[in-house]
């Protein structure tokens, strides 16, 4: 029988897989002299971007689709895969149409590229996003909002409109719909991952890096309204949580692949930035847009490697995850070389053991050909957590 | 850094320093008998003088973990802690850390080291720091306070950074440091500290520009990171640094006027035939073969910049107690390592030019994504503005595993002869071509071989 949501799928994939970023191009005709301006995962104020005029555009780098070839030549073997393939699409021209882009301060290779891109390529935009660790509204919460403001006026400076307080809380509303969105696909999930999958959530999220919030939102209600009309059966799958690949995406045959080994991956963090904010971003009455963008990100932020744990217990953050969504067990697929998710590794499985929760680990990079070795692996895990339950799958 | 003392003939500094550090880690080691407190941080970012102002006892697990990588242990600790699940790709510093504390926690001078009271995260120019500390912080059941410094993009200090650290030292490390120590800080006791600073600060910056010379005085890497000991660690802003940079300074003044080389593991250089620059931390496994691949061919380091990881004096930043918190805020924003690639390229620039430099050379150490990430492209910006060819290679910081001795030893002898050559084509001789290809650069692997 036909896939009700193939139709909506094949357009996420068309534009995840549009590397030389023709919608960014059109969008730019649409809307003559505003900037389209490039980031880095994790996590940048895309609503900040949009107030502005701008139009944000998640970078992920090349994954599969292009062979590294100069990029290689400005990293050592061992460093992750991300920053290479990003700098081969910008010395390739195929990230012609931004005209700058944010490095969101999640790591020293991110960091350190930034500094890369304005040597690189001095005539275009770049800047750090300096997300404060100190979680206090008064310090940290202060800091960030001056820093949301030098971007502001730095891109101002660049051609985009002026912050506006008005505009940027109908951007707020708008990505508050987006969250919306984005939960309901979660939530589809979790309570009937055969109507919608990791590996079509992960091109439906994804996708949004290139889309106006909007759209973004609308393409996530479209294919809601086609998964529901899908018909089909629960697989006897596993459900896992996987975690560490918030950065370099693993390549979406690695999803699958994962799939097929018996793991129904019902919660991830592919693409975190879009799910950074855990829930709506509030405008208490009277408060300033920016104010409430900064302290969304101070209390609602997700629990991820590059935001620092402060007095919370590590790990605590995914047990819960993984008892909220009834998840069997856990999968760590880190990019190689990224230390944010490998540094973390052993905190979060040390916990994840404790609290007598199944998991394993494997390596991976954007550019990878091959999964047989972990999908063998990860069909162990399955068989494993299937056949006797947490004890079994203890590592 | 108390082998140096060991090797080749002994300045009388060094022998103050090695007796310096033997008091400190007897200090240490004593310290829970004596009711004396501890706090575990950083050296980038590090505020010692506040820690003095309150009689606390600082730990640094970077320099725990490099006297380990010195004293050959660091192998068996990484094996340790990659055996308790850490992987095999991150920085070997923390892992040799926490295969140390797996161990009996057992210091440089052989005796236990105690545990924090207060593990202080001051989070400047590196993003492992937090992820090392919230490891710590699971080892040990102790307080964690988190100094959260900007990175300098611009290579400038904005007002906004300066308040947000400020604010961070007022509200929430003095406070988490006097609940430790007891008692209130004393902010006069705080001004005399920083005053001491400033006055050892500006003698450690005569030594540094004393390579200016010809031949240089100093080693400014290999020798240099005997010379930062006291103030990377725990003696910034005390008697004994004041007294300790005085006397280093006067025997380099003394080195200059007899126009002497610098001391090196085989006594002095006889005669100083190339001056160069060096980019990155050094190996510590292999710490004085690696010397002596340059001493032997009297090839002097005249500048680096690991030497500023712990502060960046010789820009004209000085501790300054009449703005004790700014000043000390500035302090942290102005490490090396906390610097925008750009503008860690003109520092580089300015040393390759002021110390007038052959060449220089990038040791890019696998364990740090701060320093390496973006080597190669400074390797070629460098070149180009400065006409001064580079050398590139790899190795790693206490990973054995990582320095193949025969391979860096052939790409440094292929540089020095490069130099040569250079040398005797005189000016406007090309410098080396550097294609934009595939595989430019060989694949660091655990035998350290390409
Ligand atoms: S993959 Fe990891 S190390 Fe690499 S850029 Fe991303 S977060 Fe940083
Ligand atoms: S990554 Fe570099 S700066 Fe950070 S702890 Fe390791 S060696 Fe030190």
């Amino acid at each position: 029988m036909n896939d009700p949501a193939a139709a909506v799928l094949e357009r996420a994939r068309a534009l995840v897989e549009d590397r030389k970023l023709s919608t960014v191009t059109r969008w730019k005709e649409s809307h003559p002299g505003a900037l389209a301006i490039g980031h880095m995962p994790v996590y940048v104020p895309r609503p900040l971007l949009e107030a502005i005029g701008c139009m944000p555009v998640a970078l992920f780098g090349g994954g599969d689709a292009i062979d590294i070839i100069r990029g290689d030549s400005y990293f050592q073997s061992y460093i992750c895969h991300i920053p290479r393939s990003t700098v081969e699409l910008a010395l390739l021209g195929d990230l012609s149409p931004i005209d700058g882009v944010l490095f969101p301060s999640i790591c020293d290779v991110i960091r350190n590229l930034g500094g890369m891109w304005r040597m690189l390529f001095p005539e275009k935009y770049a800047t750090y996003v300096d997300l404060p660790q100190s979680f206090e509204p008064d310090i940290g919460g202060a800091f960030y909002v001056l820093e949301m403001r030098r971007i502001a006026r730095e891109l101002a400076e660049r051609g985009a409109r002026p912050l506006d307080p008005a505009r940027l809380g109908e951007a707020i509303l708008r990505e508050n719909e987006r969250r919306a969105a984005i939960a309901e696909l979660d939530a589809l999930r979790r309570e009937a991952s055969w109507r919608c999958r990791a590996s079509e959530a992960y091109l439906l999220v994804r996708a949004g890096g290139v889309l106006e919030t909007r759209e973004h939102t609308a393409l996530i209600h479209e294919f809601l309204a086609c998964a529901r009309r899908r018909s089909g059966r629960p697989v006897d799958n596993v459900r896992v949580v996987l975690v560490g690949s918030f950065c370099e995406q693993p390549p979406l045959e690695l999803v699958r692949a994962l799939e097929k080994s018996g793991c129904e991956i019902i919660d991830d963090d592919f693409q975190l930035g879009m799910r950074m904010i855990d829930g709506p971003i509030e405008i208490a009455e009277g408060e300033d847009p920016l104010v409430a963008l900064s302290r969304a990100y101070l209390e609602k932020g997700r629990d991820t490697a590059s935001r620092y744990i402060g007095d919370l217990v590590k790990g605590a953050g995914l047990v819960r995850r993984v008892r909220e969504s009834q998840a069997d067990g856990v999968l760590f697929a880190a990019a190689s070389f990224c230390d944010p998710a490998l540094l973390d590794q052993p905190m979060l499985e040390a916990a994840l053991t404790k609290a007598g929760v199944p998991h394993t680990s494997f390596k991976f990079s954007e550019n990878m050909g091959q999964f047989s070795v972990i999908r063998e692996q990860a069909g162990a895990f399955s068989d494993a957590v299937k056949l006797w339950g947490a004890e079994g799958a203890a590592p | 850094m108390t082998e140096h003392a060991d090797a080749g003939a002994r300045d009388q500094s060094q022998l103050t320093q090695k007796r310096m550090l033997a008091e400190h880690f007897d200090a240490l080691a004593h310290a829970k008998e004596r009711g004396r407190k501890i706090v575990y941080t950083f050296v980038p970012g590090n505020v010692t003088e506040l820690l003095g102002a309150l009689d606390l006892l600082p730990v640094l697990p970077e320099i725990n973990a490099l006297q380990s990588g010195m004293r050959g242990r660091s192998v068996g600790y990484i094996a340790e802690a990659e055996k308790a699940g850490h992987s095999k790709d991150v920085c070997t510093y923390v892992k040799c850390d926490v295969g140390m504390l797996r161990s009996g926690n057992i210091g440089p001078t052989g005796q236990r080291l105690p545990e924090p009271d207060l593990l202080l995260l001051s989070y400047t120019g590196c993003f492992t720091f937090m992820k090392w500390f919230e490891i710590l912080k699971q080892e040990y059941d102790c307080p964690v306070v988190m100094l959260h410094v900007p990175y300098q993009t611009e290579g400038t200090i904005t007002p906004e950074m300066r308040a947000y650290v400020v604010s961070q030292l007022e509200r929430n490390v003095i406070p988490a440091l006097e609940k430790v120590a007891g008692r209130k800080l004393d902010m006069d006791e705080l001004a005399r500290r920083l005053d001491l600073s400033a006055r050892a600060e500006e003698d450690l910056v005569r030594v540094w520009e004393s390579a200016r010379h010809r031949p240089s005085p100093i080693d400014g890497y290999f020798g240099g990171v005997y010379y930062v000991g006291p103030i990377f660690s725990s003696f910034r802003g005390t008697e004994e640094a004041v007294r300790y940079y005085r006397e280093l300074r006067a025997e380099v003044d003394e080195r200059v006027r007899q126009k002497k080389g610098p001391m090196t593991p085989d006594g002095e250089v006889p005669e100083e035939k190339y001056r160069l620059v060096v980019e990155g931390p050094p190996n510590w496994t292999s710490f004085h073969d690696f010397w002596r691949m340059f001493s032997k061919e009297g090839a002097t380091v005249v500048s680096s910049t690991y030497t500023r990881v712990g502060g960046l004096y010789d820009t004209g930043f000085r501790h300054d107690a009449r703005r004790p918190l700014e000043s000390l805020a500035d302090y942290c924003l102005g490490c090396y390592t906390n610097l925008g690639l750009p503008a860690r390229l003109d520092l580089l620039e300015r040393y390759v030019k002021t110390y007038e430099a052959d060449g220089f050379l990038v040791n890019s150490v696998k364990s740090c994504n701060s320093f390496s990430v973006g080597q190669l492209l400074m390797l070629r910006k460098l070149e180009e503005r400065t006409g001064v060819p580079g050398g590139f290679i790899e190795s790693d910081l206490v990973d054995p595993r990582y320095f193949g001795k025969a391979n860096i030893e052939n790409r440094v002898q292929s540089f020095l002869q490069m130099l040569e050559t250079r040398r005797r084509l005189g000016p406007g001789a090309p410098l080396p071509e550097r294609k934009e290809a595939r595989r430019s650069l060989p694949v660091l692997d655990e035998r350290g071989l390409p």
